[in-house]
């Protein structure tokens, strides 16, 4: 890709892999993140945590901890009377049941970390003292330490107002005959998947510094979070206080993937004991607390099955999901943030003509969910993968044929689920993907690897990854409040460049470069004549904030809106000055000037300059200044970006580690508006879906004290696991964003698991086990391999191998 | 608060006094005391290699070290790559190869490598893995990690190596010009 894209040495950027404008300081270490930020007077907060899973909450004595030299102040639930947190979802209450999260725990406790008090001290060492010093005493309960043990009759109830301990339980699309489709189908085929409780895992923890501006009347608060507007809407909402009376700013952020998008207990208490003592207050989350109070994600079980004609072709659909949402509903999204999208998406990128979901998310006493990177679909991807291998195994069909057979080529496709696809490259992602892992010869490699006691495997998945969900969209699930558009400020200054705001939130993603770029080549500026202003709510009427994969699609469509009401303002002044039509104009090089006279170009400094300074030049009909807002939302079903990986594994059948052998990506997102990033999201989105189907699980003891509190017990893989990526680009451009972009944030983590357990299913093919569950275990792996004689065919029944 | 200990801190080639507990870490003294914010906090148990900065040259975990321990040594962190805010050669690569996203593991990375690169400037790509999978990222799937640093090494050998060519030019040259 060349740079820059034009002979006139502007313009272009939109395709091109710019520098990107973050780096110097990160690289450099001038970085600003929130534990970088120091104010004067600044004290330093800690939690009081529950030690116990399940109990009555008796007392919480604090007489001690505010006793301890240095402590400022000491505030349990009673002390700071906080309005609780409460995600809504407007829906029966047969399908969901709304439940209060306070922001320090009350009359009860539902997890070991729960917060129960917030000890504030000069120095962060002496709080960590201090807390030993908290008495605490507690009711115990039994604690419902699994999805089943919550289902199961009688059991103890986490939350008193959700009989059965079912947060949300929804029944949907059940076409019309679909028993009668299983009952006469040629071959059905069933999976049950579960897979483990992961965490999202930012390497910066959450964190956030709240003081309160005397001057300004505002409870402020800096806070690591992708989401300030929503941040500010709860902390008002929890302190009684009016939205103008909060502002929420975003310093550099160290990752996100989800767990930040969602408002946490502890920035509303730290608020709460700021704005009480009136001095800043410091809250950093230690590694430990991350691990096992923070937000997680992932514990599903699947039981699906599909019905399939001789012939291979997806008949029809049916399936139960059950989500374990731990102990808390999360705002905005709520507890049904993974049965709502693995139960409205599931059919992926498959035709599939008829489908029965039931979904339901259960209350546990483990730490909360929050989405997580993808967001159920890493689960159902490889339900699905695993049905289309399975039923490929039966009917004695090539896997990747059997594929071919059943995806979606015809767009737009509305299907069963309701949903219409935009264009996508399902097929040819496939057919790219096979071709590449064939012409490197890893096929014959697989099969001359088998006769030297060898073993390996190649496995594939297909999927697409819904990347704009306007609010139409988030409408259908019924939140109370419902995410979808975003808007844009730009502002163009005396020197003729430009301020751009943004209601998207990068973490990591590289808005200052990506939207800059989009905004650049729209008023053929210089890249360094945009600036990018995201994360902070006074300076930004609303956003959305960052998360599904949105900020390209939808705040880089309102940057590009904001850059086009401008260039019309710019035109209207021009042709005035220039005594000419505003149609007659055109925008070159940083001026604008007669399409027909390129000699009598205004800078735009020129036209900035009548517009702020002097005035009375301006048209009759032009208000004074350059400065306009956009919005963007997505009508309809919005836009899915696609993708198919393949892997090859290596198995030791000594120790049963799985060895990623190759991996490739060929990917979709439409126009990508810097390939090095979109390369980047794959990459990392890729290591995460790794760690999840060979690492990462979060697991507690029957008394629901979790094992993993360090880094010893959770197994974050590094550059030992997570091999080399091989990325093809294909570009199916999306025909309602401004750029032709779709989302890119989540597709390498959604694709990752399915794939790699396919490899590993394919590399056990000689055996009579299958695996289903992630993560894939090592001693799964080797008591498969030692268990079952190796290189023999595979029975007709495609074997349901022992779990 | 008694038992504070007054102690001088080498750090970047400046001297710093520290009146301060014997249980701050050499990461919270770096970052809190004398603002030095560019090392970060990842796990504050030694795995993470977020707080890498080098000691007396190598590669340490600022959060596992005292800073009292730390006294008499000399302290290498981020800042000192790019002390009149020219970045260096390896921060120039992390950017050329996209080998950061969020940034925070970053400088982490850079000081193993500049440690480890300043030990084994021979070292192979598959070493130069090796070494990487110290310390933990998670936005960039470590790929264009290892790339930045193997390209950093490459570069500077063979810079290395035409000093050495040009060196050699101007001796032969000086012998000429004495015969």
């Amino acid at each position: 890709m060349s740079f820059p894209g034009t002979a006139d040495g502007r313009g272009g950027y939109v395709g091109a892999s710019v520098p990107r404008r973050e780096d110097p300081r990160l690289v450099g270490g001038r970085g600003r993140f929130v534990d970088d930020i120091h104010l004067p007077g600044m004290l330093h907060a800690q939690f009081v945590r529950s030690t116990v899973a399940h109990a009555g909450l008796l007392e919480v004595d604090l007489a001690e901890v505010r006793a301890f030299p240095g402590v400022i102040g000491a505030f349990s639930a009673a002390d700071l009377g906080l309005i609780d947190i409460t995600a809504v979802l407007h829906r029966p209450l047969t399908e969901f049941v709304p439940t209060d999260m306070p922001v320090l725990a009350r009359d009860k406790v539902r997890f070991v970390g729960e917060p129960l008090a917030i000890v504030v001290g000069v120095d962060a060492y002496l709080v960590e003292d201090a807390l030993e010093l908290a008495r605490v005493r507690y009711a115990p309960e039994s604690p419902v330490m699994s999805a089943d043990a919550a289902l199961a009759d009688g059991a103890p109830l986490v939350h008193g107002a959700a009989t059965g301990n079912v947060l949300v339980d929804v029944s949907m699309f059940a076409t019309p005959g679909i028993d009668e489709i299983f009952d006469a189908a040629h071959t059905v085929v069933t999976v049950s998947t579960r897979t483990g409780r992961q965490n999202a895992l930012p390497l910066e923890t959450r964190g956030v510094v709240a003081h309160y501006d005397e001057r300004a009347e505002q409870v402020v608060l800096d806070t690591c979070t992708q989401v300030p507007h929503q941040v500010r809407t709860v902390t008002a909402a929890c302190l009684g206080l009016r939205e103008r009376q909060v502002r929420v700013r975003v310093p550099d952020m160290g990752g996100g993937f989800g767990i930040k998008c969602v408002v946490g207990r502890e920035e509303i208490a730290v608020a709460a004991a700021a704005q009480r003592l009136r001095r800043p207050v410091k809250w950093i989350e230690d590694r430990k607390d991350a691990l096992t109070a923070s937000f997680l994600a992932r514990e599903q079980a699947y039981h699906v099955r599909a019905a399939f004609d001789g012939e291979g072709h997806m008949l029809a659909l049916d399936a139960d999901v059950v989500c374990d949402m731990g102990a808390y509903s999360c705002y905005p999204f709520t507890a049904g943030i993974e049965p709502l999208m693995a139960s409205a998406e599931m059919p992926s990128v498959y035709r599939v003509p008829a489908y029965r979901v039931r979904a339901r998310a259960v209350t546990t006493n483990k730490a909360p969910t929050a989405p997580y990177r993808g967001v159920s679909r890493p689960q159902y991807v490889m339900v699905m993968e695993r049905l289309v291998e399975r039923a490929a195994r039966e009917l004695g069909i090539d896997p990747v044929e059997l594929r071919r057979r059943n995806l979606i080529t015809a767009f737009p496709y509305t299907g069963v689920n309701g949903i219409t696809y935009d264009p996508g490259s399902y097929l040819e992602s496939l057919d790219l993907c096979e071709q590449t892992l064939r012409e490197q010869g890893w096929y014959e490699a697989r099969d001359q690897a088998a006769g030297q006691g060898r073993v390996l495997g190649i496995g594939y998945s297909c999927f697409s990854e819904r990347t704009g969900y306007g609010s139409g969209a988030f409408a259908q699930r019924r939140m109370a409040v419902v995410p979808g558009f975003d808007m844009s400020e730009i502002r163009m200054d005396l020197s003729g460049g430009v301020t751009v705001t943004t209601g998207t939130q990068s973490h990591g993603q590289s808005h200052e470069t990506t939207l800059a770029q989009i905004v650049a080549d729209k008023l053929h500026l210089d890249l360094t004549d945009v600036r990018i202003e995201q994360g902070d709510t006074d300076r930004i009427t609303y956003g959305w904030g960052t998360f599904a994969s949105r900020s390209a699609v939808i705040g880089g469509s309102a940057v590009g809106l904001a850059a086009d009401k401008l260039e019309a303002k710019l035109r209207l002044i021009a042709a005035h000055l220039l005594g000419t039509e505003p149609e007659a104009l055109e925008l070159a090089d940083g001026t604008i000037r007669p399409a027909a006279d390129p000699g009598q170009a205004m800078t735009y400094a020129q036209v900035a300059d009548v517009a702020y300074l002097r005035a009375h030049l301006l048209p009759k009909d032009a208000e004074p200044g350059l400065a306009v807002t956009a919005s963007f939302d997505v009508g309809g079903d919005g836009t899915f970006s696609n993708a198919t990986h393949g892997v090859v594994v290596e198995l030791d059948p000594g120790t049963g580690g799985v060895q990623i052998l190759q991996y490739v990506c060929v990917e979709d997102c439409g126009v990508a508006i810097n390939p090095k990033v979109v390369e980047g999201q794959c990459r990392g989105g890729i290591a995460q879906g790794i760690a999840g189907a060979l690492f990462e699980q979060v697991t507690y003891d029957e008394n629901g004290e979790p094992s993993c509190a360090s880094f010893i017990d959770y197994k974050v893989p590094t550059a030992k696991e997570i091999p080399d990526v091989l990325i093809k680009h294909l570009e199916t451009p999306c025909l309602f964003t401004e750029t032709g972009a779709k989302g890119a944030g989540e597709g390498g983590t959604i694709g990752a698991p399915a794939a790699v357990l396919n490899a590993v299913n394919d590399a056990l093919r000689g055996t009579s086990v299958e695996l289903e569950d992630t993560p894939i275990r090592p001693e799964t792996v080797h008591a498969a391999l030692s268990r079952a004689p190796r290189r023999q065919p595979v029975p007709a029944s495609g074997g349901e191998g022992p779990r | 608060m008694s038992d504070d200990l007054l102690i001088t801190l080498r750090v970047n080639e400046a001297e710093h006094e520290l009146l301060i507990e014997p249980r701050r870490t050499l990461v919270d003294a770096l970052r809190h005391d004398l603002a030095l914010t560019g090392t970060h906090v990842g796990c504050e148990h030694g795995i993470c290699g977020a707080c890498t900065v080098l000691l007396d040259g190598r590669p340490v975990r600022s959060c596992l070290v005292f800073a009292v321990a730390a006294e008499g040594r000399h302290v290498e962190t981020v800042e000192s790559l790019s002390p009149d805010g020219q970045l260096n050669d390896l921060q120039r690569a992390f950017m050329e190869h996209h080998g950061l996203q969020c940034g925070f593991c970053t400088p982490g990375f850079l000081m193993l490598a500049e440690g480890f690169l300043a030990e084994e400037p021979e070292a192979t790509k598959a070493e130069i893995r090796e070494v990487v999978a110290a310390n933990l990222c998670r936005c960039t799937g470590y790929q264009t990690i290892v790339e930045a640093i193997d390209d950093c090494a490459v570069r500077r050998r063979r810079r290395l190596q035409n000093e050495l060519d040009q060196s050699r030019v101007r001796s032969a040259a000086t012998e000429e010009a004495a015969l």
